[in-house]
Protein backbone atom coordinates (compact mmCIF):
# COMPACT_ATOMS: atom_id res chain seq x y z
CA UNK A 1 0.00 0.00 0.00
CA UNK A 2 1.07 3.49 -0.27
CA UNK A 3 -0.53 6.38 0.56
CA UNK A 4 -0.04 9.28 -1.33
CA UNK A 5 0.55 12.77 0.14
CA UNK A 6 -0.04 16.19 -0.58
CA UNK A 7 3.21 18.22 -0.98
CA UNK A 8 1.41 21.65 -0.57
CA UNK A 9 -1.74 23.23 1.11
CA UNK A 10 -4.44 23.59 -1.11
CA UNK A 11 -7.75 22.74 -2.44
CA UNK A 12 -8.76 19.77 -4.66
CA UNK A 13 -9.74 20.70 -7.65
CA UNK A 14 -10.07 18.20 -9.78
CA UNK A 15 -10.21 14.26 -9.22
CA UNK A 16 -8.80 12.43 -11.84
CA UNK A 17 -9.34 8.53 -10.91
CA UNK A 18 -11.97 6.38 -9.78
CA UNK A 19 -11.64 3.85 -6.81
CA UNK A 20 -10.97 0.56 -8.05
CA UNK A 21 -9.49 1.98 -11.36
CA UNK A 22 -5.36 0.56 -12.06
CA UNK A 23 -3.52 3.63 -12.49
CA UNK A 24 0.61 3.06 -14.26
CA UNK A 25 3.27 4.95 -12.52
CA UNK A 26 2.97 9.15 -13.66
CA UNK A 27 -0.60 9.13 -13.93
CA UNK A 28 -2.23 12.19 -12.50
CA UNK A 29 -4.44 11.35 -9.52
CA UNK A 30 -5.80 14.59 -8.38
CA UNK A 31 -5.16 18.00 -9.14
CA UNK A 32 -4.56 20.50 -6.39
CA UNK A 33 -4.88 24.88 -6.99
CA UNK A 34 -2.71 26.54 -4.78
CA UNK A 35 -1.94 29.92 -4.81
CA UNK A 36 -3.00 30.19 -8.34
CA UNK A 37 -1.12 27.34 -9.67
CA UNK A 38 -2.60 24.05 -10.42
CA UNK A 39 -0.60 21.30 -8.99
CA UNK A 40 -1.08 17.68 -10.67
CA UNK A 41 -0.44 14.65 -7.87
CA UNK A 42 1.22 11.59 -9.95
CA UNK A 43 0.94 8.07 -8.96
CA UNK A 44 4.56 7.19 -7.58
CA UNK A 45 3.97 3.48 -8.62
CA UNK A 46 1.16 1.50 -10.58
CA UNK A 47 -1.33 -0.05 -8.82
CA UNK A 48 -5.01 0.39 -7.94
CA UNK A 49 -7.02 3.13 -6.24
CA UNK A 50 -8.52 1.37 -2.94
CA UNK A 51 -9.03 4.81 -1.15
CA UNK A 52 -10.00 8.47 -2.42
CA UNK A 53 -9.69 10.34 0.49
CA UNK A 54 -10.93 13.82 -0.67
CA UNK A 55 -13.27 15.75 -3.32
CA UNK A 56 -13.32 18.30 -5.24
CA UNK A 57 -13.28 21.72 -3.43
CA UNK A 58 -11.70 20.10 0.07
CA UNK A 59 -9.35 22.04 1.65
CA UNK A 60 -5.68 19.57 2.18
CA UNK A 61 -2.86 20.55 3.96
CA UNK A 62 1.06 19.53 3.40
CA UNK A 63 1.12 15.86 4.27
CA UNK A 64 -2.54 15.12 4.73
CA UNK A 65 -3.06 11.68 2.41
CA UNK A 66 -5.57 11.84 -0.64
CA UNK A 67 -5.20 8.72 -1.95
CA UNK A 68 -4.20 5.40 -1.01
CA UNK A 69 -2.49 2.87 -3.82
CA UNK A 70 -2.82 -1.28 -3.43
CA UNK A 71 0.86 -1.73 -5.34
CA UNK B 1 -9.32 65.16 -7.38
CA UNK B 2 -11.69 62.43 -6.16
CA UNK B 3 -12.97 62.44 -2.36
CA UNK B 4 -12.70 58.80 -1.40
CA UNK B 5 -11.07 55.83 -3.87
CA UNK B 6 -12.12 52.37 -2.98
CA UNK B 7 -9.64 49.69 -3.52
CA UNK B 8 -10.46 46.62 -5.30
CA UNK B 9 -7.75 44.29 -4.72
CA UNK B 10 -5.45 42.99 -1.99
CA UNK B 11 -1.86 42.67 -1.00
CA UNK B 12 1.21 44.65 -1.76
CA UNK B 13 -0.70 46.80 -4.44
CA UNK B 14 -3.59 47.48 -1.91
CA UNK B 15 -1.37 49.22 0.05
CA UNK B 16 0.54 51.17 -2.45
CA UNK B 17 -2.49 52.72 -3.79
CA UNK B 18 -3.81 53.51 -0.26
CA UNK B 19 0.08 55.29 0.16
CA UNK B 20 -0.75 56.74 -2.69
CA UNK B 21 -3.98 57.89 -1.55
CA UNK B 22 -2.57 59.25 1.48
CA UNK B 23 0.10 61.57 -0.21
CA UNK B 24 -2.61 62.99 -2.17
CA UNK B 25 -4.91 63.85 0.38
CA UNK B 26 -7.76 61.07 -0.98
CA UNK B 27 -9.84 59.35 1.52
CA UNK B 28 -9.40 55.82 0.92
CA UNK B 29 -11.43 52.19 1.19
CA UNK B 30 -9.35 49.15 1.61
CA UNK B 31 -11.57 45.81 1.05
CA UNK B 32 -10.38 42.15 2.82
CA UNK B 33 -11.45 39.05 2.29
CA UNK B 34 -12.21 36.44 5.17
CA UNK B 35 -8.22 35.43 4.28
CA UNK B 36 -7.12 38.98 4.82
CA UNK B 37 -8.58 39.91 8.06
CA UNK B 38 -5.58 40.43 9.50
CA UNK B 39 -3.64 42.19 6.98
CA UNK B 40 -1.44 45.11 8.07
CA UNK B 41 -2.14 47.90 5.48
CA UNK B 42 -5.98 47.71 6.60
CA UNK B 43 -5.31 50.09 9.18
CA UNK B 44 -3.30 52.71 6.92
CA UNK B 45 -6.51 52.95 5.17
CA UNK B 46 -9.03 55.73 5.94
CA UNK B 47 -11.52 52.52 6.52
CA UNK B 48 -11.57 48.68 5.73
CA UNK B 49 -14.65 46.93 4.95
CA UNK B 50 -15.13 43.13 4.54
CA UNK B 51 -15.72 40.92 1.40
CA UNK B 52 -17.46 37.02 1.80
CA UNK B 53 -15.69 34.08 1.77
CA UNK B 54 -11.78 33.27 1.07
CA UNK B 55 -11.71 32.35 -2.18
CA UNK B 56 -10.78 34.68 -5.23
CA UNK B 57 -14.14 34.13 -6.75
CA UNK B 58 -16.01 35.05 -3.71
CA UNK B 59 -14.16 38.14 -2.59
CA UNK B 60 -12.21 39.95 -4.80
CA UNK B 61 -13.77 38.76 -7.93
CA UNK B 62 -17.40 38.91 -6.51
CA UNK B 63 -18.50 42.18 -8.28
CA UNK B 64 -21.90 41.88 -6.68
CA UNK B 65 -19.75 42.23 -3.50
CA UNK B 66 -17.49 44.80 -4.77
CA UNK B 67 -20.50 46.87 -5.90
CA UNK B 68 -22.39 46.96 -2.74
CA UNK B 69 -19.30 47.93 -0.73
CA UNK B 70 -18.39 50.82 -3.42
CA UNK B 71 -21.98 51.58 -2.44
CA UNK B 72 -21.88 51.34 1.06
CA UNK B 73 -18.66 53.15 1.21
CA UNK B 74 -19.67 56.54 -0.61
CA UNK B 75 -16.35 56.28 -2.65
CA UNK B 76 -16.30 58.02 -5.76
CA UNK B 77 -13.49 56.34 -7.26
CA UNK B 78 -12.44 52.43 -7.41
CA UNK B 79 -8.71 51.39 -8.25
CA UNK B 80 -8.53 48.07 -9.67
CA UNK B 81 -4.87 47.29 -8.79
CA UNK B 82 -3.45 44.59 -10.90
CA UNK B 83 -4.82 41.41 -11.69
CA UNK B 84 -8.70 40.28 -10.46
CA UNK B 85 -10.84 42.43 -12.63
CA UNK B 86 -8.33 45.40 -13.14
CA UNK B 87 -9.17 44.71 -16.99
CA UNK B 88 -12.23 42.99 -16.82
CA UNK B 89 -14.43 46.05 -19.33
CA UNK B 90 -17.70 44.65 -17.74
CA UNK B 91 -16.24 45.63 -14.05
CA UNK B 92 -15.50 49.23 -15.45
CA UNK B 93 -18.92 49.82 -16.66
CA UNK B 94 -20.35 48.46 -13.83
CA UNK B 95 -18.22 50.99 -11.68
CA UNK B 96 -19.52 53.37 -14.42
CA UNK B 97 -22.82 52.68 -14.03
CA UNK B 98 -22.86 52.86 -10.51
CA UNK B 99 -22.09 57.12 -10.54
CA UNK B 100 -18.35 55.83 -9.55
CA UNK B 101 -15.04 57.00 -11.81
CA UNK B 102 -12.97 53.75 -12.55
CA UNK B 103 -9.07 54.38 -12.22
CA UNK B 104 -7.86 52.68 -15.82
CA UNK B 105 -7.93 53.39 -19.10
CA UNK B 106 -11.73 53.82 -20.43
CA UNK B 107 -13.43 50.36 -20.82
CA UNK B 108 -13.26 50.22 -24.78
CA UNK B 109 -9.24 50.09 -24.08
CA UNK B 110 -9.70 46.68 -21.89
CA UNK B 111 -11.46 45.39 -24.27
CA UNK B 112 -9.80 46.01 -27.39
CA UNK B 113 -5.71 45.65 -25.91
CA UNK B 114 -7.79 42.61 -24.44
CA UNK B 115 -8.29 40.91 -27.82
CA UNK B 116 -4.17 40.39 -28.59
CA UNK B 117 -4.80 39.82 -32.25
CA UNK B 118 -7.05 43.20 -32.58
CA UNK B 119 -4.28 44.77 -30.77
CA UNK B 120 -1.30 43.72 -32.63
CA UNK B 121 -3.27 45.01 -35.65
CA UNK B 122 -4.40 48.41 -34.10
CA UNK B 123 -0.27 48.85 -33.28
CA UNK B 124 0.96 47.61 -36.50
CA UNK B 125 -1.63 50.16 -38.79
CA UNK B 126 0.42 52.89 -36.53
CA UNK B 127 3.49 52.06 -37.53
CA UNK B 128 4.51 49.89 -34.35
CA UNK B 129 7.04 47.02 -35.11
CA UNK B 130 5.14 43.33 -35.05
CA UNK B 131 6.47 40.03 -35.36
CA UNK B 132 4.79 38.24 -38.58
CA UNK B 133 1.84 36.94 -37.14
CA UNK B 134 -1.38 35.24 -37.83
CA UNK B 135 -5.33 36.52 -37.39
CA UNK B 136 -7.34 34.66 -35.07
CA UNK B 137 -7.18 30.93 -36.41
CA UNK B 138 -10.68 28.79 -36.76
CA UNK B 139 -9.30 25.44 -37.27
CA UNK B 140 -5.74 23.23 -37.63
CA UNK B 141 -6.32 23.64 -40.94
CA UNK B 142 -6.16 26.97 -41.12
CA UNK B 143 -3.29 26.73 -38.78
CA UNK B 144 -1.21 24.42 -40.67
CA UNK B 145 -1.28 27.15 -43.86
CA UNK B 146 -0.23 29.68 -42.01
CA UNK B 147 2.44 27.56 -40.93
CA UNK B 148 3.20 26.93 -43.98
CA UNK B 149 3.85 30.15 -45.49
CA UNK B 150 5.36 31.86 -42.37
CA UNK B 151 7.78 28.61 -41.35
CA UNK B 152 8.62 27.26 -38.05
CA UNK B 153 9.56 28.16 -35.54
CA UNK B 154 5.92 29.33 -34.04
CA UNK B 155 4.75 30.52 -31.16
CA UNK B 156 0.71 29.21 -30.51
CA UNK B 157 -0.91 32.26 -28.42
CA UNK B 158 -4.50 32.33 -27.26
CA UNK B 159 -6.52 35.85 -28.69
CA UNK B 160 -7.92 35.95 -25.17
CA UNK B 161 -5.48 36.53 -23.14
CA UNK B 162 -1.78 36.36 -21.81
CA UNK B 163 0.35 35.54 -18.75
CA UNK B 164 1.67 32.43 -20.90
CA UNK B 165 -1.41 30.31 -20.42
CA UNK B 166 -1.99 28.21 -23.75
CA UNK B 167 1.28 29.35 -25.06
CA UNK B 168 3.50 26.83 -26.89
CA UNK B 169 6.43 26.92 -28.94
CA UNK B 170 6.22 24.86 -32.10
CA UNK B 171 8.89 23.28 -34.47
CA UNK B 172 7.14 21.55 -36.66
CA UNK B 173 3.61 20.10 -37.96
CA UNK B 174 3.38 17.57 -35.24
CA UNK B 175 4.05 20.49 -33.00
CA UNK B 176 1.04 22.17 -33.89
CA UNK B 177 -1.19 19.06 -34.21
CA UNK B 178 -0.13 18.04 -30.84
CA UNK B 179 -0.71 21.21 -29.15
CA UNK B 180 -3.95 22.74 -31.11
CA UNK B 181 -6.83 21.61 -28.99
CA UNK B 182 -4.94 21.51 -25.81
CA UNK B 183 -4.24 24.96 -26.03
CA UNK B 184 -7.67 25.91 -27.09
CA UNK B 185 -9.34 24.22 -24.08
CA UNK B 186 -6.51 25.95 -22.37
CA UNK B 187 -7.54 29.09 -23.33
CA UNK B 188 -11.41 28.60 -23.20
CA UNK B 189 -10.86 27.39 -19.69
CA UNK B 190 -8.72 30.42 -18.47
CA UNK B 191 -10.10 33.50 -20.77
CA UNK B 192 -13.66 32.30 -22.06
CA UNK B 193 -12.34 32.31 -25.40
CA UNK B 194 -10.39 29.28 -27.21
CA UNK B 195 -9.65 30.90 -30.45
CA UNK B 196 -5.66 31.25 -30.86
CA UNK B 197 -3.15 32.81 -33.31
CA UNK B 198 0.42 32.19 -34.51
CA UNK B 199 3.34 34.31 -34.39
CA UNK B 200 7.26 33.91 -35.04
CA UNK B 201 8.98 32.66 -32.61
CA UNK B 202 12.17 34.45 -32.09
CA UNK B 203 15.11 32.76 -30.35
CA UNK B 204 16.74 34.01 -27.21
CA UNK B 205 14.03 36.90 -26.67
CA UNK B 206 14.35 39.88 -24.38
CA UNK B 207 11.36 41.26 -23.07
CA UNK B 208 11.45 45.00 -22.84
CA UNK B 209 8.69 47.13 -21.94
CA UNK B 210 7.51 50.76 -21.99
CA UNK B 211 5.18 52.48 -19.75
CA UNK B 212 2.75 54.88 -21.11
CA UNK B 213 0.64 57.23 -19.90
CA UNK B 214 -2.14 59.41 -21.57
CA UNK B 215 -4.69 62.06 -21.08
CA UNK B 216 -7.29 60.45 -23.25
CA UNK B 217 -7.49 63.47 -25.68
CA UNK B 218 -4.26 63.03 -27.60
CA UNK B 219 -1.57 64.22 -25.11
CA UNK B 220 0.53 61.41 -24.17
CA UNK B 221 3.85 60.47 -22.47
CA UNK B 222 6.54 57.74 -22.33
CA UNK B 223 8.42 56.92 -19.07
CA UNK B 224 11.18 54.98 -20.56
CA UNK B 225 11.61 51.18 -20.77
CA UNK B 226 11.63 48.24 -18.39
CA UNK B 227 13.70 44.73 -18.91
CA UNK B 228 11.65 41.94 -17.65
CA UNK B 229 13.71 39.41 -19.14
CA UNK B 230 14.14 37.16 -16.15
CA UNK B 231 10.88 34.71 -15.87
CA UNK B 232 10.63 31.05 -14.67
CA UNK B 233 7.35 29.29 -15.08
CA UNK B 234 6.12 32.25 -16.91
CA UNK B 235 5.75 34.94 -13.89
CA UNK B 236 8.09 37.75 -13.94
CA UNK B 237 11.23 37.41 -11.31
CA UNK B 238 13.61 40.53 -11.64
CA UNK B 239 12.59 43.36 -13.62
CA UNK B 240 14.91 46.74 -14.16
CA UNK B 241 15.11 50.48 -15.70
CA UNK B 242 17.25 50.94 -18.15
CA UNK B 243 17.77 47.97 -19.94
CA UNK B 244 20.93 46.59 -19.83
CA UNK B 245 22.87 46.11 -22.70
CA UNK B 246 20.30 47.30 -25.23
CA UNK B 247 21.31 50.22 -28.19
CA UNK B 248 19.67 53.33 -26.13
CA UNK B 249 18.79 54.78 -29.08
CA UNK B 250 17.11 52.01 -30.28
CA UNK B 251 14.83 51.92 -27.09
CA UNK B 252 14.16 55.76 -27.22
CA UNK B 253 13.18 55.13 -31.12
CA UNK B 254 10.73 52.69 -29.45
CA UNK B 255 9.43 54.81 -26.71
CA UNK B 256 8.96 57.62 -28.68
CA UNK B 257 6.62 55.61 -30.81
CA UNK B 258 4.66 54.11 -28.10
CA UNK B 259 4.53 57.39 -27.29
CA UNK B 260 3.08 58.73 -30.44
CA UNK B 261 0.29 55.93 -30.75
CA UNK B 262 -0.65 56.31 -27.30
CA UNK B 263 -1.34 59.55 -28.08
CA UNK B 264 -3.19 59.34 -31.94
CA UNK B 265 -4.99 56.37 -30.20
CA UNK B 266 -6.29 58.72 -27.48
CA UNK B 267 -5.81 56.17 -24.83
CA UNK B 268 -5.99 56.91 -21.49
CA UNK B 269 -4.61 56.91 -18.03
CA UNK B 270 -1.74 53.95 -17.71
CA UNK B 271 -0.03 51.66 -20.27
CA UNK B 272 2.07 49.34 -21.14
CA UNK B 273 3.85 48.76 -24.24
CA UNK B 274 5.06 45.03 -24.02
CA UNK B 275 7.63 44.19 -27.11
CA UNK B 276 10.26 41.23 -27.29
CA UNK B 277 13.68 42.15 -28.79
CA UNK B 278 14.83 39.28 -31.15
CA UNK B 279 18.58 38.40 -30.80
CA UNK B 280 19.26 40.25 -34.41
CA UNK B 281 17.88 43.51 -32.63
CA UNK B 282 14.28 43.62 -33.88
CA UNK B 283 11.89 44.78 -31.67
CA UNK B 284 8.11 43.34 -32.29
CA UNK B 285 5.09 44.13 -30.15
CA UNK B 286 3.57 41.62 -27.70
CA UNK B 287 0.76 42.98 -25.85
CA UNK B 288 -0.69 46.08 -24.05
CA UNK B 289 -1.16 46.15 -20.83
CA UNK B 290 -4.13 48.27 -19.53
CA UNK B 291 -3.35 48.69 -15.61
CA UNK B 292 -0.39 49.70 -13.29
CA UNK B 293 1.97 46.52 -13.36
CA UNK B 294 3.55 44.96 -10.33
CA UNK B 295 6.83 46.24 -11.43
CA UNK B 296 5.70 50.23 -11.32
CA UNK B 297 7.93 50.70 -8.58
CA UNK B 298 11.15 49.90 -11.04
CA UNK B 299 10.05 53.23 -13.05
CA UNK B 300 9.44 55.34 -10.14
CA UNK B 301 12.74 54.75 -8.74
CA UNK B 302 14.71 56.14 -11.96
CA UNK B 303 11.96 58.73 -12.87
CA UNK B 304 11.06 60.08 -9.46
CA UNK B 305 7.54 59.99 -10.40
CA UNK B 306 4.28 58.57 -8.36
CA UNK B 307 2.86 56.54 -11.28
CA UNK B 308 -0.34 55.14 -8.84
CA UNK B 309 -0.55 59.23 -7.48
CA UNK B 310 -0.02 59.91 -11.14
CA UNK B 311 -2.71 57.22 -12.41
CA UNK B 312 -5.39 58.29 -9.84
CA UNK B 313 -4.96 62.30 -11.05
CA UNK B 314 -5.32 61.38 -14.42
CA UNK B 315 -8.64 59.84 -13.57
CA UNK B 316 -9.85 62.53 -11.95
CA UNK B 317 -9.12 64.87 -15.31
CA UNK B 318 -5.86 65.71 -13.95
CA UNK B 319 -2.79 67.40 -16.39
CA UNK B 320 -0.14 64.65 -18.16
CA UNK B 321 3.45 65.15 -16.39
CA UNK B 322 6.39 66.02 -18.41
CA UNK B 323 8.62 63.35 -19.03
CA UNK B 324 11.35 63.45 -16.08
CA UNK B 325 14.97 62.47 -16.81
CA UNK B 326 16.19 59.05 -16.63
CA UNK B 327 18.28 58.58 -13.63
CA UNK B 328 20.19 55.90 -12.23
CA UNK B 329 19.24 52.21 -12.67
CA UNK B 330 16.88 50.55 -10.19
CA UNK B 331 16.33 46.32 -10.16
CA UNK B 332 13.42 44.60 -8.52
CA UNK B 333 13.09 41.00 -7.54
CA UNK B 334 10.26 39.22 -6.70
CA UNK B 335 10.26 37.27 -3.21
CA UNK B 336 7.74 34.09 -3.49
CA UNK B 337 6.36 32.04 -1.10
CA UNK B 338 7.66 28.64 -2.69
CA UNK B 339 10.00 25.92 -1.78
CA UNK B 340 12.98 26.49 -3.12
CA UNK B 341 13.79 22.86 -4.89
CA UNK B 342 10.13 22.17 -6.25
CA UNK B 343 9.00 25.86 -6.88
CA UNK B 344 5.60 24.51 -4.85
CA UNK B 345 4.09 27.10 -3.15
CA UNK B 346 4.55 27.41 0.33
CA UNK B 347 2.02 28.61 2.55
CA UNK B 348 2.38 29.07 6.89
CA UNK B 349 2.21 31.87 9.01
CA UNK B 350 5.01 34.24 9.03
CA UNK B 351 6.49 34.03 12.59
CA UNK B 352 9.44 36.15 11.83
CA UNK B 353 9.03 39.02 8.52
CA UNK B 354 11.15 41.41 8.79
CA UNK B 355 12.15 43.24 5.56
CA UNK B 356 15.34 45.23 5.61
CA UNK B 357 15.24 49.18 5.92
CA UNK B 358 17.89 50.56 4.05
CA UNK B 359 19.08 53.47 2.17
CA UNK B 360 18.34 53.46 -1.72
CA UNK B 361 16.23 49.89 -1.07
CA UNK B 362 12.10 49.76 -1.33
CA UNK B 363 10.29 46.88 -0.15
CA UNK B 364 6.53 46.53 -1.15
CA UNK B 365 5.02 43.84 0.29
CA UNK B 366 1.09 43.12 1.77
CA UNK B 367 2.45 41.31 4.43
CA UNK B 368 3.80 41.84 8.16
CA UNK B 369 4.83 39.23 10.95
CA UNK B 370 2.57 36.83 12.81
CA UNK B 371 -0.01 37.31 9.47
CA UNK B 372 -0.78 34.05 7.79
CA UNK B 373 0.19 33.34 3.74
CA UNK B 374 -2.87 31.33 2.79
CA UNK B 375 -3.20 29.06 -0.22
CA UNK B 376 -5.78 31.88 -2.14
CA UNK B 377 -4.15 34.19 -3.76
CA UNK B 378 -0.84 34.48 -5.68
CA UNK B 379 2.31 33.50 -3.84
CA UNK B 380 4.36 37.12 -4.08
CA UNK B 381 5.42 38.00 -0.38
CA UNK B 382 7.62 41.12 -1.11
CA UNK B 383 8.80 43.32 -3.85
CA UNK B 384 12.77 44.48 -3.31
CA UNK B 385 13.29 47.36 -5.66
CA UNK B 386 17.41 48.11 -5.12
CA UNK B 387 18.30 51.92 -6.68
CA UNK B 388 21.37 53.49 -7.25
CA UNK B 389 23.54 55.23 -9.81
CA UNK B 390 24.57 52.18 -11.44
CA UNK B 391 23.38 48.96 -12.67
CA UNK B 392 25.99 47.56 -10.38
CA UNK B 393 25.30 49.42 -7.27
CA UNK B 394 21.49 48.59 -7.26
CA UNK B 395 21.96 44.92 -7.72
CA UNK B 396 24.48 45.67 -4.87
CA UNK B 397 21.83 47.33 -2.58
CA UNK B 398 19.37 44.59 -3.58
CA UNK B 399 21.98 41.75 -2.42
CA UNK B 400 22.29 43.92 0.50
CA UNK B 401 18.66 43.34 1.08
CA UNK B 402 17.66 40.32 0.47
CA UNK B 403 20.45 39.03 3.21
CA UNK B 404 19.07 41.38 5.90
CA UNK B 405 15.45 40.11 5.04
CA UNK B 406 14.28 37.40 7.37
CA UNK B 407 11.46 35.43 6.95
CA UNK B 408 10.44 32.59 8.58
CA UNK B 409 7.71 30.29 8.51
CA UNK B 410 7.44 29.43 5.30
CA UNK B 411 10.05 29.08 2.42
CA UNK B 412 11.09 31.64 -0.72
CA UNK B 413 12.85 31.95 -3.46
CA UNK B 414 15.26 34.27 -2.03
CA UNK B 415 18.27 31.76 -2.70
CA UNK B 416 17.94 31.77 -6.15
CA UNK B 417 17.28 35.50 -6.08
CA UNK B 418 20.55 35.84 -4.42
CA UNK B 419 22.32 33.36 -6.98
CA UNK B 420 20.69 35.01 -9.84
CA UNK B 421 22.58 37.99 -8.82
CA UNK B 422 26.00 37.20 -8.42
CA UNK B 423 25.88 34.92 -11.83
CA UNK B 424 28.40 36.24 -13.95
CA UNK B 425 26.32 36.21 -17.11
CA UNK B 426 23.47 38.10 -15.32
CA UNK B 427 26.17 40.74 -14.51
CA UNK B 428 27.34 41.17 -17.91
CA UNK B 429 23.72 41.54 -19.03
CA UNK B 430 23.42 38.17 -21.24
CA UNK B 431 20.22 37.49 -20.47
CA UNK B 432 17.36 36.31 -22.19
CA UNK B 433 13.73 35.29 -21.17
CA UNK B 434 15.04 31.64 -21.24
CA UNK B 435 18.16 32.50 -18.97
CA UNK B 436 16.38 31.18 -15.61
CA UNK B 437 15.75 27.50 -17.63
CA UNK B 438 19.49 26.87 -18.97
CA UNK B 439 21.02 27.62 -15.77
CA UNK B 440 21.64 25.30 -13.09
CA UNK B 441 20.89 26.65 -9.84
Amino acid sequence: MIEVESEVQGNVWKVEVAEGQQVAAGDVLIILESMKMEIPVEAPAAGRVVELRVAPEDAVDEGDVLVVLDT
Amino acid sequence: MFHRVLIANRGAIARRVIQACNALGVESVALYSEADADAPYLAEATRALPLPGVKAADSYLNMPALLGRLAESGADAVHPGYGFLSESAGFARAVADAGAHFIGPAPHWLERMGDKVAARALMAERGFPVFAGSGALESLREARDFAAEAGYPLMLKPVGGGGGIGMQVLRDDADLAAAFERCARLADAAFADPRLFLETFCMAPRHVEIQVLGDGAGGAVHLYERACSLQLRHPKVVEESPAPGLERDALDALAMQAERITGELGYDNVGTVETLRAGDGRYGFLEMNTRVQVEHGVTEAVTGLDLVATQISLAAGGALPARPQLQGHALEVRVYAEHPRTALPSCGRLTRFRPPVMHGVRVDTGYAEGQTVTPYYDPLLAKVIGFGGSREQAIGRVLVALKGFEVLGVDTNMALLRAVLQDDDFLAGRIDTGYLYSHRW
